[in-house]
């Protein structure tokens, strides 16, 4: 049990004039589960493994409890770690893969029976301790990789993409017991994921990274409904928010010569946001051409352009969609970014009325 | 899916096999056979009289030049070789492959290569030298000279430099978070992970040692260090006015010569297979 801070934390890879990840800052309370996501490319692997001691950290102060950790070896760390492939060891019994570790740094005997009988209860792997690994089906090396980590009762766990290799249903039962199992134990967790959802459903709080860079940290609804920029607005969410041009002119926004709400901000050209959760196809609005539908069965979403720009509605009718038809704007759900940076503008919505157009 | 036998096919197989097998046969049935009878009738097909007596005499004979060398002692000198060879390249080889694939040093690389290159020179291109070497060391007439100077191995090492940069790097990773050290790592982790790489290049290396032929010739002048391999030839060699050569011993120290290097084939061969239908990484 332990806090976990991270200052202005970087790494260069030698060679490389570009840091791969670089003034990342993040303090992670005891017992707290972080998960870092970020499309692949983004440093969050790296991030993590220079958290566990796997890679060199080049700048910055990596902080586990008290300690600070920068030069020890991973196994001084006081950390454990989930991998993406599991990494049991093939020629072990699952029983030997969760003692080994307990095994090198000396525990007694009675102390790694009961670490891993205990393990293998909470984890309902009793039945296969004597098995190989090669034995289990995906999911429950995956459990036996966890039982690896508990038994060591470590101040914290890394978790690299742990469930990108479980097929679609067992993911998700799977981020369930993660999360229960979690909250139980009251492990800090760092946990490394791309899928959205995943962070969403897991996280306490979310780190978008991009590019080597934090582009907002924040609670999973915090950011969902105020992405700090462009790229977290599209990154977390699912369908992505559509991003279009739009305009401040007068005091209104307008989108391809619609004006959507009166506005406060300053004149000139702007990104604007919208979840497709927000729009709704009705009687009046915005007139949309419809491309496609995308049926999901409780909803569906309606794909179509607005002038030459893209758009996602979520649409729950039962009618056909097709052809032209207009969407309702909620224009307190609009968000605004600056075309340039990308950075979420404040809106300032003068009044709250909605407009008929 | 079944598939209709093929007779044309089959005849194929059976031509190939009898003809690989057929001079293991007459090796062994003209053993059992009197060196007379081998010297008027030529070869035979058909099983002699001579075999317990041959045999006997081969395996506790004492013979040479001073006359203290018997089969057995043959036997057990080409053991030594066969196991010496096969258990240092293997202990060799796979140190220097956990060297040059987890270990960050300079010219790693380079040194690879140049261990590689080793493989293009046969033993025979370094003969001399290594003699030398062997001579001022004193290690003339003994194990330690027929076995050492011949155990770097450039195909092990190749092979098992194959073998550990295919085992994932999850797997070192995951080890040095458990707290497990280089030795460790080596012990607990590689060596057992290896035993299919172990067992098939045990088999190759044990028949390499044991058909070892030109370097004990140099190496040893003592005859208490004949090999089986020397044994066949100096049998035939005494062509001593009307002597007729004992072609039923030597033919009897062939068959037994060949007997443990196949052993070690099939006893490894199923430990490989097991290992390959075993792992599962």
């Amino acid at each position: 049990m332990a806090h976990l801070s991270l200052r202005n934390v970087g790494k260069t890879y030698a060679g490389g004039n570009q840091p791969a990840v670089c003034g990342i800052n993040i303090e992670i309370a005891d017992g707290e589960f972080i998960v870092l996501v970020g499309p692949s490319g983004c440093g969050k692997s790296t991030l993590l493994r220079m958290v566990a001691g796997l890679e060199t950290t080049t700048d910055g102060e990596i902080r586990i409890g008290e300690r600070v950790v920068n030069t020890l070896d991973p196994a001084e760390r006081d950390i454990a770690m989930v991998f993406q492939n599991y990494a049991l060891y093939p020629h072990m019994t699952v029983r030997d893969n969760m003692a080994y570790g307990l095994k090198n740094r000396g525990a007694s005997k009675a102390t790694i029976t009961e670490r891993v009988n205990e393990a293998s209860r909470m984890l309902e792997l009793g039945p296969y301790l004597d098995r190989k690994p090669r034995a289990l089906s995906g999911g429950q090396r995956q459990r036996v990789a966890m039982g690896r980590a508990i038994v060591r009762q470590p101040a914290a766990f890394l978790f690299d993409e742990p469930l990108s290799n479980l097929d679609a249903k067992l993911r998700v039962s799977m981020r369930m017991e993660i999360r229960k199992l979690q909250k139980r134990l009251g492990t800090t967790s760092l946990y490394v994921t791309h899928d959205q959802l995943e962070a969403m459903t897991l996280a306490d709080r979310l780190v978008v990274l991009n590019q080597g860079k934090i582009e907002q940290i924040g609670a999973p609804l915090e950011i969902y409904r105020k992405p700090a920029s462009t790229f977290v607005a599209s990154f977390i969410g699912a369908p992505a928010m559509s991003l279009l041009d739009a305009f401040i002119e007068n005091g209104a926004i307008t989108l391809e010569g619609h004006v959507l709400a009166q506005i406060g901000n300053m004149a000139g050209p702007v990104t604007l946001g919208l979840r497709a959760e927000d729009l709704r196809i009705a009687k009046e609005g915005l007139p949309m051409m419809v491309e496609h539908v995308e049926e999901l069965g409780a909803q569906r979403i309606v794909h179509g352009t607005i002038g030459a720009q893209t758009l996602a509605v979520i649409d729950t009718g039962e009618a056909a969609v097709q052809g032209a038809v207009r969407v309702a704007i909620d224009p307190d759900r609009l968000h605004l970014f600056d075309t340039t940076t990308g950075q979420r503008i404040e809106s300032k919505r003068q009044t709250a009325r909605e407009l008929a157009l | 899916m079944m598939q209709r036998i093929k007779p044309f096919d089959h005849l194929i197989l059976i031509i190939g096999a009898l003809f690989l097998i057929a001079p293991v046969v007459m090796a062994f049935m003209s053993s059992t056979h009197s060196a007379i009878d081998i010297h008027s009738n030529g070869l035979y097909f058909t099983p002699g009289s001579d075999a317990v007596g041959t045999y006997g005499k081969v395996l506790t004979h004492r013979g040479g030049f001073t006359g203290d060398v018997t089969g057995m002692r043959m036997l057990m000198n080409s053991m030594i070789m066969g196991l010496g060879f096969a258990v240092g390249k293997i202990v060799l080889s796979m140190m220097a492959a956990y060297a040059l694939v987890y270990f960050r040093f300079r010219f790693a690389t380079l040194l690879f290569w140049m261990i590689f290159t080793t493989l293009l020179l046969p033993l025979e291109v370094r003969i001399m030298p290594s003699y030398q070497v062997m001579s001022t060391l004193g290690l003339l007439n003994s194990y330690t000279g027929l076995i050492v100077p011949l155990l770097a191995s450039a195909t092990g090492t190749f092979f098992f430099r194959q073998f550990f940069r295919s085992i994932p790097d999850e797997m070192l990773e995951a080890a040095r978070i458990d707290g497990a050290g280089p030795y460790k790592f080596f012990i607990d982790i590689l060596v057992p992970l290896s035993r299919t790489m172990m067992a098939a290049i045990f088999i190759i290396m044990f028949i390499y040692g044991w058909n070892q032929y030109l370097w004990p010739l140099l190496m040893t002048t003592d005859e208490s260090f004949y090999t089986l391999m020397r044994g066949i030839k100096s049998i035939l060699q005494v062509w001593i006015g009307s002597q007729i050569p004992d072609y039923n011993e030597a033919f009897a120290l062939a068959v037994l010569a060949m007997i443990p290097p196949v052993a070690v084939v099939v006893i490894f061969q199923r430990m490989f297979i097991k290992g390959l239908t075993e792992s599962d990484k």
